[in-house]
């Protein structure tokens, strides 16, 4: 299955998919010094991102959220990868400044959990 | 996105490291916005200053685009950093995050940043014009600048107004064109709104109406507003309602320029109560820290409260938040001594929303609907809001 969206930050990285449907704030949302996401009552409280291609429709909350993505990178903890179906600024400006490639405009519903998929970000494809 | 030759040179790297960067933020952000091209701009306002909100990864980050050399072309002004910069001590924060605010600073002013370090920076020469095209983050300031001013800024966050101030430019979208900056719904207020703590419960009120919808609202019914009214309202309709701009008729200057959106919401009595129940969840006997200066204050408002404390002695902690600049003429004008000597406490270049004082107290008394936000949300504090001279003279209780 072969999936074909804009490109936000250049790059390539195969990795297994962590989908969720659910927006997700950085800043707040997810530690820093674990990759874990910590919102309450989200879908994918308790899990790493760390790693993971990582699918979510959009971005939301402080827009400190995109130094966030930087601390995890300079930890390790960064996803390979992230898909969205909208990028907005805080997503697009942390994948920038982190170096993580990302793609959007991608139809997120077909996207299976738990698959190893390709990001090519750089011709905004995702492949699995 | 049409580069021009010297923004393609930026974004292929003949001018460093840390410019490309910078072009590559604005870039992506107009591409993902459908900007055509960008726009020169002559003023920025960073955010993303304090130490507790950047910690050692956004300082790495900030130290990497400073690296080389890396010089602003254009008037940057920062927001509030975590603590004050000369009285740190007397307000009680720790020897280890002064040193790393002090780092923060350091990084900024290496590339020609001005370490005003406050959220109004259009009291004191960073005053864009009517029409402007600006790259501010600080959403209490963006609001101020586009609605009261007439300027012209998206909300940037603090990369990418570091990258318009390295690069001099910022993608065209979004308010900076005239399409987007038409308002999409009126808002009709049936209620007497006077004071900052009355226009901060008509942002919440509005706000949590319209939180999320991106809308413009066209605002009627406000008879009269000052500066310091204007100030409290923005910073709590960013606050609760992520507004960036907003029409007043017979108050901001673009309002003339439209017709009232025929969808039409209404406040009422009904609502600004609420609002300020939601705001008060603390007792006036609860209240263990009186807080005035989000946004930071105006000169008017420190004179004022100079008059109220002048021959008095406050009995609660008392933080009063405002620029340096303001400071400086407080000092001048007499204002600061009458307040020390009262025993309320200056902190400068800094304000409750920012500086690490959770757990420290457990009420906070304001006049702002914003620092109540931020107190209730990040410190874990309860809240009173109560008009600006109430809350001076409850200190003194």
């Amino acid at each position: 299955m072969i999936l074909k969206g804009r490109s936000i930050f250049p790059g390539y990285a195969k990795a297994t998919t962590l989908v969720t449907h659910m927006g997700i704030s950085f800043y707040g949302g997810v530690d820093p010094k674990t990759g874990i996401v910590v919102e309450k009552d989200h879908e994918l409280e308790g899990q790493s991102i760390a790693g993971k291609l990582l699918v979510f429709p959009s971005g939301k909350g402080s827009t400190v959220g995109s130094y966030t993505l930087y601390r995890l990178a300079k930890n390790g903890l960064a996803p390979a990868g992230i898909v969205n179906a909208n990028c907005e600024t805080i997503t697009a400006v942390g994948c920038i400044i982190a170096e993580i490639p990302c793609i959007d405009q991608i139809d997120i519903k077909q996207i299976p959990q738990q698959v190893q998929a390709e990001l090519d970000a750089t011709s905004a494809q995702l492949t699995w | 996105m049409k580069l021009r030759p010297e923004e393609k040179a930026m974004l292929n790297g003949e001018y460093g490291k840390a410019v490309q960067k910078a072009m590559q933020i604005l870039d992506t952000l107009g591409r993902v916005y459908g900007a055509e091209s960008m726009l020169p701009v002559n003023s920025v306002q960073i955010s993303g200053v304090s130490y507790a909100n950047l910690g050692e990864a956004g300082l790495a980050w900030l130290a990497e685009m400073a690296a080389g050399g890396s010089r602003v072309r254009i008037l940057t002004t920062l927001n509030p950093a975590g603590m004050d910069i000369e009285n740190w001590r007397a307000l009680g924060i720790d020897e280890d995050f002064a040193r790393n605010q002090m780092r923060v600073l350091e990084v900024f002013e290496s590339m020609g940043v001005v370490s005003t370090c406050s959220c109004t920076p259009y009291l004191f020469g960073n005053l864009p014009r009517f029409g402007e095209h600006i790259a501010w983050a600080e959403s209490s300031a963006v609001c101020y600048a586009n609605s009261v001013l007439g300027a012209r800024s998206n909300r940037e966050g603090g990369p990418s107004a570091l990258a318009s101030a390295l690069t001099g430019v910022t993608p065209a979208y979004g308010f900076h064109l005239d399409a987007q900056r038409k308002p999409t719904v009126s808002v009709l207020v049936k209620a007497d709104v006077q004071g900052t703590w009355r226009f901060g419960a008509l942002g919440k009120a509005i706000g949590d109406k319209l939180q999320g919808q991106q809308q413009v609202a066209y605002i009627q019914g406000i008879a009269q507003a000052n500066l310091e009214e204007l100030k409290s309202f923005c910073a709590s309709f960013a606050t609760y309602g992520g507004a960036a701009l907003f029409h007043m008729q017979g108050i901001t200057p673009e309002a003339a320029c439209f017709q009232a959106p025929p969808e039409t919401l209404e406040i009422t009595e009904s609502d600004l109560k609420r609002a300020n129940t939601e705001l008060n969840s603390a007792s006036a006997a609860e209240v263990d820290f009186v807080s005035l200066g989000c946004p930071h204050l105006s000169l008017r408002e420190v004179a004022r409260i100079a008059e109220l404390l002048a021959g008095k002695k406050v009995k609660k902690e008392f933080w009063i938040t405002t620029s340096r600049p303001v400071k400086g003429m407080a000092d001048r004008a007499g204002y600061s001594a009458l307040i020390e000597a009262a025993g309320a406490k200056f902190a400068v270049d800094t304000c409750c929303v920012v500086a690490p004082i959770r757990g420290r107290f457990n009420a906070m008394l304001s006049d702002s609907a914003k620092a109540c936000y931020y107190a209730q949300a990040k410190n874990k504090f309860k809240t009173r809001l109560l008009p600006f001279d109430e809350v001076v003279k409850e200190s003194l209780k």
